[in-house]
């Protein structure tokens, strides 16, 4: 009989600790698919952040190093410095990579490194249980901004694919998102695209994906995916930011 | 063997080169400027990555990285910027991933100053980090010392999953003598049982961590390091004895201030007034048993440093508070002169002979 559906060989025949309705699910699946896709497990090498997904080092197949709170595109330097036979991806949340981990984030684009960084924003911290993000909308109630984010005192969110595709060492960076099942097409298309450019050594690529967080939105998931698309979408548009292979490399 | 003039932290970088070392991940700072400069020079064209990282927190991060695809890995910086760097290092001891880190300590607390100081050596052995962890501390008192000691970092290194720090000061980092370079064999280590530099499908996935989210299965870890660090204590220690043997006074001092304690322990000596010197070279692990012996039949105890007295808490706990300690120092940049270390000498003794 022909298999149809199977777990990808990269991803960890475990129980994942995600919350239900969080998409995290569906992001290390598409990792891990192209992956194997790609063939590329064996000389592969993840760094994972501090957030919700800090145990991802016991969900992907191949050799994971965990890294302390942003710094995650350091550690990945160190990897691809010493050993740029490996393809080395972060897999990282949004206050990781937008807050504590900005300038090792801004410098590794900066420099080109020719690494894969997978960006999950879903607009809070959701394993110090919902506090104030980077990302966090205007007016969004979180545990730290109890009166919903006031730009006044908070400031405002940082649109993180926006802000790199004016570096020229970025390669390529694009949003998408797993809300649907054309988005989930689009996101592994994306995951692809990068890690094939480190491949090529075409330099930093970055997929920012927009994610949901149930637990600490307080919605059930169908709510928080009508939140992901009328809330977030329109602050985060979806596309491709900057792609060094199109037509004059030019960004969005 | 050929000798060459060199400066402390050029020496220092050309001495990691010889060793092994691949990769370095820096940033500026006076007084070890020299070190990310010569190997920016010279790591292109013999193999080797230098890297200057956008922060003291990223290159310690990066150095956290390649150390953990197995690969001889060095980064350097001087006080404040070790301070910064003290994160990643304690993920270093944490993940038990080899690395050495150099500090050119100068004077602080905070911006402090650009000149010499023995002030980090509190943060060096015992603070270096958040959590139960120790980095082993070699402190050389020479350029020629310096050069001897990079190697025996990286082995030390690899031999105990360790971070090693080289506690250099500014005085070591930019004078200039007379080194040669001898011929090194760096240690063969296997790294395979743990390095994360790709399965090749031919092994399960390696994870270099520093989590441990079971209370249990944390404390574990810990007195599993914490039994490496027995080991290290009994094998490692090591210090130079200088005229200990007859001493009624033994003077205790590391790196540089040893260079000044020496010659006034040499004045002293001349005029007959039985001094010695005990000069630890490894700072982790103290070498309690040595000083013990020096100072076994010592009537005083005088430690120097340039800091306002850090090592000479070791001092008593090593000795137990059987001898009377007492201490001499000068902080924030300046050094101690040998008429000055003399005099203490002398008061000490009972006056001049």
């Amino acid at each position: 009989m022909a298999v149809v559906f199977e777990r990808p060989h990269a991803l960890c025949d475990v129980r994942l600790h995600y919350c239900a309705g969080c998409t995290h699910g569906i992001i290390h699946r598409l990792v891990c698919e192209v992956i194997d896709e790609m063939g590329i497990e064996g000389e592969t090498v993840g760094v994972c952040p501090v957030g919700c997904s800090v145990f991802a080092y016991n969900y992907f197949n191949c050799d994971m190093i965990e890294a302390p709170h942003g710094r995650a595109p350091a550690v990945a330097t160190g990897v691809k410095r010493a050993r740029p036979d490996l393809n080395v991806f972060t897999y990282q949340g949004d206050g990781d990579l937008a807050a504590i981990g900005t300038a090792e984030t801004v410098h590794a684009a900066t420099r080109g490194e020719n690494i894969v960084v997978i960006f999950v924003n879903n607009t809070t911290y959701g394993m110090t249980g919902g506090q104030m993000a980077p990302t966090t909308l205007p007016g969004q109630v979180t545990t730290t901004t109890p009166y919903g984010r006031d730009p006044k005192a908070n400031g405002y969110p940082i649109r993180v694919c926006e802000m790199l595709s004016t570096l020229t060492g970025t390669a390529y960076a694009v949003r998408t998102a797993v809300d649907t099942v054309p988005h989930i097409r689009e996101t592994k298309k994306a995951i692809r695209k990068a890690f094939e450019n480190q491949k090529a050594g075409k330099g930093f690529s970055i997929v920012e994906v927009l994610s949901t967080c149930p637990s600490n939105w307080g919605m059930t998931p169908k709510e928080s995916i009508k939140r992901l698309q009328e809330e977030c979408m329109p602050y985060y548009p979806l596309g491709v930011y900057k792609d060094i292979d199109a037509e004059g490399g030019e960004t969005k | 063997m050929e000798k060459v003039l060199m400066k402390g932290n050029e020496a220092l970088a050309e001495a990691a080169i010889r060793a092994g070392c691949k990769c370095f991940f820096g940033y500026p700072i006076t007084p070890q400027t020299e070190l990310s400069e010569y190997l920016s020079k010279q790591m292109p064209k013999r193999g080797g990555v230098f890297l200057q990282a956008e922060s003291e927190v990223a290159a310690i991060n990066m150095v956290l990285g390649a150390a953990a695809t197995g690969t001889r890995v060095m980064t350097s910086s001087s006080s404040p910027g070790v301070s910064l760097k003290s994160e990643g290092i304690s993920y270093i001891a944490g993940s038990d991933v080899p690395a050495v880190i150099i500090n050119v300590q100068r004077g602080g607390p905070g911006l402090g100053g650009i000149q010499p100081s023995q002030a980090d050596y509190w943060q060096a052995t015992k603070g270096l980090g958040h959590g139960d962890f120790h980095l082993i501390v070699l402190a050389p008192s020479s350029v020629q010392e310096v050069v001897d000691l990079v190697s025996r970092a990286f082995d030390l290194g690899d031999q105990y999953r360790v971070p090693v720090m080289l506690l250099s000061d500014g005085l070591l980092g930019q004078m200039m003598e007379p080194v040669s370079f001898p011929e090194i064999t760096a240690k063969e280590v296997d790294k395979s049982d743990w390095a994360a530099n790709g399965t090749k499908m031919a092994r399960k996935h390696h994870i270099v961590n520093s989590l441990y989210i079971e209370a249990n299965d944390l404390e574990d870890i810990v007195k599993e390091r914490y039994a490496r660090y027995a080991v290290i204590e009994a094998e490692e220690s090591d210090a130079e004895a200088y005229q200990t043997e007859d001493a009624d006074i033994v003077v205790v001092a590391y790196g540089a201030t040893s260079r000044v304690v020496k010659s006034a322990v040499n004045k002293a000596r001349a005029e007959g007034i039985k001094v010695g010197m005990l000069r630890p070279i490894t700072l982790w692990p103290f070498p309690k048993k040595q000083l013990c012996a020096a100072c076994e039949n010592a009537k005083a105890v005088l430690t120097v440093e340039m800091s306002m007295g850090q090592m000479v808490d070791d001092v008593k706990l090593a000795l137990e508070c059987k001898k009377p300690v007492s201490f001499f120092g000068r902080t924030g940049g300046v050094i101690p002169t040998p008429a000055e270390v003399y005099a203490e000498i002398v008061k000490l003794n009972g006056g001049a002979k």
